[in-house]
Order: C-alpha cells, then structure tokens, then sequence
C-alpha cells in the first residue's frame, strides 16, 4: 500500500470558491485537513485610517464598499454610532424606513449566500434563481438612492430623501422589445411601497421554491450535515455572531435583545439551529428571509398609514433643503459650513452595533471633538467568523473546505476592510 | 444611563475597587480603564465570576493617541489676525523614540455578556515601552486571536502570549504599521510593474499629500454641561 504522506496545499486567492481574495494555506494527509491558514488582507484598503481623514459623513459611502453584498446595514451601525455621539433622535418614520431597508438587505444578503453557497457545493439553479429576485430588490435600492449597490441613503438624523412616489421604469430598445418592457414595468407602475408589497407578496413562494429544491435534497444534505459543527461553548468563545451562533443553538439576536430603531415594535421570530452544522446554519438562514419578508410587510402598512419627516430638522447637522437655502441667508451659511467643513462630533467615544445579516457588525468611534472622527474602528462579523475557519474544517475533507466558506457568509469587503 | 448599567457599574466598583478607573461617558455606556498589568486578572474575573459573565469578547482594537486633540486650524483665538484655509503640513516625524508617552497606545476590548445583556468597554494603555507590550486574553476568549494580530499589525502592539503574532492585513514583507498616526496617509511605497526586471518594483511614493477639509476643532456650547444641565434641570 502506498504510504501517504502529509503535505501542504494553496488554495487560492484568486479561486472561485473563495467567494472573493482569500487564501488559504491547507494542510493535509492525504484528503483530510490537518489545520488551515486563511491569508486575509488582500483587499484591505485602511477604510479605518481613510475615515479619519474625512468628514463623518463623507464615510458614509466606504461603510457601502465593506460588506458590499449588505451595503445599507453598514451604513445603519455607522451613522447609529454617529447619533449616539451627537444625541440625536430620528424622527419615527425614518426610523422604519431604515428598519424596511435593513431588511430588504437582509433578504439580499441571504439571496446572494443562497446562490453562491448552493454554487460551490453543487446547485447551480440556486445561483439563478437567487438572482431573479435580488434584481427586484436592487431596483428598490435604485429607486431610493439612485443606485443599485452603493447607496449612502442613511445620513446621520434619518434617511437622505423620503420614498418616491414612482418607480424607475424600463425603455423600449432594440435589445428588449415593446413586449418584454411592459411586462417587466407591469408592477413598477405604483409607488415604491407598492413595488416592494407586490413583491413580498410572491417572495414566501420563491422561498418555498428554494427548500424544495435543497432542504430535503440528499446531495445537499450529504454535503452539509454534521459539516463544520460548533458547539454553542465554542461559538461564545470564538466571538461568533448572527446565523453563527444561532445556528449552534444560543439564542441571540441584538434586534431582540437590544432592540434599536423601531425593532420592538414589529413582529418576528428568531429561527434557532439544534446541531450547529452547516445544515442547520442553512436551515436558520432560509427562515430568516421569511422572518425578514414578514418584518417587511408590517413596515409597509405603517409606512402608508403615517407620513412625515424623514430627516431631524437640526440645520447644525443636517444640511437645509435646497429652496431654503436659496432664499434664506441663515440657511445658506449652514449648507456653506456643513459642505466644506462638516459638523463637529463632542468629544467621546460611542459603540454601536446592529444585527447585520452576517452577524453584529460594530462601530466604535472615539472623538476628541474635530469634524473628523479620531478613530473608527469596523468590527466585522466575517473576520472573527473566518478565524475559526481552521476549526471548523480540521479533520474535514478538501471539498468540505468549500461548505465552511460558505457556510460562514465570507465577504472580503468587511473582513479586510 | 440606563439604572442596569449603573447598577452593573456598581458592582464592577465594589468587586475591582482601585483597579479599575471608570471613564465618564456622554451616550451611557460603560467604560472603565485598568492598568495593563492588571487586565489578564480583572479580565479572568469578568469572563468567570457568574455576576459579570462576559463569556464574549467582540471587539479589540488598538488606538494611538498621538494627535489626539490637534487641530489644523485654528478657530477660537484666530478671529482678531484671521486665517487663510490652507493647512500647513509638518513634516511627518517617525516617532523612533526609546520611550513613548504612557498614554500613547491603547487597548480598546468590547465585552459582551449574553446571560446578563450587558456591554462593556475596557481599556488598557501600553506603558512607555518601545514597542508597545501587553497580555494578550486569546487565552481567555479565543475568539481575539485575530483581533490582537491586527492590532500588533496596524499599530505594532505586542501582545505577550499570543500563540501566532503574525502580520494579518498588510502586504507580505510591509515594513511599518500603518494606522499609527506618524504614518503618512499616502503610505510610503508605491508599486509597480517593471517590465525590465519582469517583476513587481517598490519605488518611494510619487504623490503629494493634501488636505482637503482641515481638522477643526470647534467648541460647540450646545454640548457643554452648564447648558445641558441648565436644559435638564
């Protein structure tokens, strides 16, 4: 019998199953991993020491280019922290706009770990179908910022503009014809509200769609159950977070435990795993855009039955509309000061942090008074998720590797941050 | 503040007493500084002892308090001789010094306690060694393994015990750490690709930098306490 021998394998950064730059340095016996040494960094880009150098809220749009697949929840936890400092209350509409949007990058997030999930171990129709419906909710993104991914919509004292009355609509040209644009503007003909309803409408069987492809597929299963197990002991330890740690069983979620904006006034349940594998993970993801499509709905019918501001109307922080400002010599000076110097933050230190769809996504800001923040520090869920990744896949097969990618939501974006 | 927090703050007094140094907070949380000597123990303490709990770990940062408070612009005292919008740049010095300023570098850990639902902040400052030296709590929480290799990345922090304190972030073979604040923004290399050599070339950087909204530091009576104080009573 041939003796096998115990050798180190590199596996990417630039492999498609890394979902991004990732690294890693495996070594094994034979097909078995003995230990795995993820190489992060590749795409770091010191956003931390770039926001020092800038006005709060110029960050606004780095906090988009971290997680890029959960770009408002960043946001969320970054003028959250900004708020805190400054005192400020958001006005109640604004409030569950961003509790809305929170969501529908919930659900987006869960789209695109679904589909690329389901890629790498071997089912191809998920990434598909995934992507038919993120389509819908980037243009629900478009239509409140004006674009699909980066958006900077929240601003620290609420949201930049309310929710439009009016969809973007597709254009007849010579690659879409007069057939295919009706039928694609048929339910962009109302009000955002109306576009995001009809859609959580149809999403609950699009779900259902997913499970009967996957839940009790027996490919699927033979690749994820009793696949990286954590026990609750070990998720604690290992500082996880978000479908992590409830996938192993602790019930933890901040919108439950540390309600912010509006989230004790909604209703919704925390899906909990048994096993804490990656079956379960799976299981407790798949729930959560449930959960997150209910919370939807009940934004949406408190959105129609009460209109209102969506921004504070505190003119030291937040810059006076245009009209204003083209007719009131006070309000000229106060956009003037807030465009070319910003607004001072009193000196602190604050912590805020939100149930991102990874997990608890923190900023830390310490201020010693300036226009610019001292230090901001990210505490991204998927870097301390990806520290574990040598214990969860020790012991595993080489394909195994690529279930734990997985499994843990890796987005580089926010790791390397 | 909440009353749990105050009530939380109370027993971490009456249990740590002289070791701990509570931070005044303006948005409630709790902050409390220990000296480096003293954070494997208090840390220990708060992890195991069943009144505290903080069985998670979310967060370890370093800072560097070099600049803190330093302005580009002068606000208050400038009105009578007026002031032009250019910053003057001091040239970048590497602090090479044998000894730093005690209250240079810092430690910051979040806590998380999930039985209790409470949130802490502790920091420790490094002391004057050059570099920078403190216990790591990997031992503690596994789960700051990581983090502390960040922070001994970006900030050259040295954490005594940790098992494997390599750079995490930066570029295989970077010289320097980057977030320190005497580190310019711009970086110090710059690369690219030389087609003689037929590899990737580090040259000295070409750009220049610049500043395009000075630090202001502005004294904003709407934050000042006797005018709070005035507002809440």
């Amino acid at each position: 019998m041939a003796e096998i021998q115990s050798y180190t394998m590199n596996f990417g950064p630039q492999h498609p199953a890394a979902h991004g730059v990732l690294r890693l340095v495996l070594e094994m016996e034979g097909e078995v991993i003995q230990r795995a040494d993820p190489h992060v960094g590749l795409l770091h880009r010191g956003t931390e020491k770039l926001a020092e150098s800038k006005p709060f809220n110029q960050t606004i749009g780095y906090m988009d280019r971290l997680d890029y697949v959960s770009m408002m929840c960043n946001e969320h936890a970054y003028v959250m922290a900004i708020e805190k400092l400054l005192g400020v209350k958001v006005p109640i509409r604004a409030q569950y706009i961003r509790v809305m949007f929170d969501e529908i990058t919930r659900i987006l997030n869960h789209l695109m770990w679904l589909g690329a999930h389901g890629l790498d171990i071997g089912a191809m129709t998920m990434f598909l179908y995934c992507f038919r419906e993120r389509e819908d909710l980037m243009d629900t993104y478009e239509a409140v910022s004006g674009t699909r991914m980066h958006a900077t919509y929240y601003r620290p004292g609420g949201v930049y503009r309310d929710l439009p009355d009016s969809m973007p609509k597709y254009q007849e040209s010579k690659f879409r014809s007069k057939k295919d644009v009706d039928r694609l503007n048929a339910i962009r003909e109302g009000s955002l509200l109306d576009f995001i309803e009809a859609f959580t409408d149809r999403f609950p069987g699009c779900v259902d769609e997913y499970e009967t492809l996957l839940t009790d597929n027996r490919i699927w299963k033979q690749r994820t159950v009793n696949i990286g197990v954590v026990t609750p002991d070990r998720a604690m330890q290992l500082g996880f977070s978000g479908p992590m740690i409830r996938g192993s069983g602790v019930e933890w979620d901040l919108r439950k435990k540390q309600p912010y904006e509006v989230y004790d006034q909604v209703d919704f349940d925390i899906p909990v795993g048994v096993n804490g594998d990656c079956y379960d993970r799976y299981l407790v993801r798949v729930e959560e855009l449930r959960q997150s499509n209910r919370i939807i709905r009940q934004c949406i019918d408190w959105l129609r039955a009460n209109p209102g501001p969506v921004m504070v109307e505190d003119n030291k922080v937040v810059a006076p509309s245009r009209v204003e400002m083209k007719d009131d010599m006070e309000s000229l000076i106060h956009h003037f000061k807030l465009f070319t110097e910003g607004y001072s933050v009193p000196e602190g230190e604050a912590y805020a942090a939100v149930e991102h769809p990874k997990g608890e996504f923190g900023i830390y800001i310490l201020s010693d008074g300036a226009n610019k923040p001292y230090r901001v520090k990210i505490r991204a869920p998927g870097f301390a998720h990806l520290s574990a990744m040598s214990e969860m896949v020790e012991g595993h097969m080489l394909a195994d590797v690529v279930a734990v990618i997985g499994t843990q939501d890796i987005v580089f974006g926010e790791v390397d941050r | 503040m909440s009353n749990r927090y105050e009530k939380l703050a109370a027993r971490i007094d009456e249990r740590f007493g002289e070791q701990m140094t509570r931070v005044e907070s303006i948005c409630g949380e709790v902050t409390y500084e220990v000296d480096r000597d003293d954070l494997h123990d208090v840390a220990t303490a708060l992890r195991n002892e069943a009144e505290f709990g903080f069985e998670m770990l979310m967060d370890v940062c370093g800072v560097d308090y070099l600049t803190y408070g330093a302005d580009e612009w002068t606000t208050a005292s400038a009105t009578g001789t007026g002031f032009s919008r250019g910053v003057e740049r001091e040239p970048v010095i590497l602090d090479e010094a044998d000894e730093f300023d005690p209250r240079r570098f810092a430690v910051v850990y979040h806590l998380l306690s999930l039985q209790h639902n409470f949130r802490m902040r502790l920091r420790a400052f490094t002391g004057t060694d050059n570099p920078p030296m403190i216990r790591s709590v990997v031992d503690i929480w596994n789960g700051a393994n990581w983090f502390e290799r960040e922070a001994f990345d970006l900030y050259g922090i040295l954490f005594v015990g940790h098992p494997d304190l390599r750079r995490i972030l930066t570029d295989y073979g970077f010289v320097g750490h980057p977030f320190r604040k005497d580190f310019p923004l711009i970086g110090n290399v710059e690369v690219s690709y030389d087609a003689e050599k037929g590899r990737v070339a580090y040259q000295p950087v070409s750009i220049e930098p610049r500043t395009l909204v000075p630090r202001v530091i502005r004294d904003d009576n709407r934050y000042s306490d006797d005018l709070k104080d005035r507002i809440d009573g």
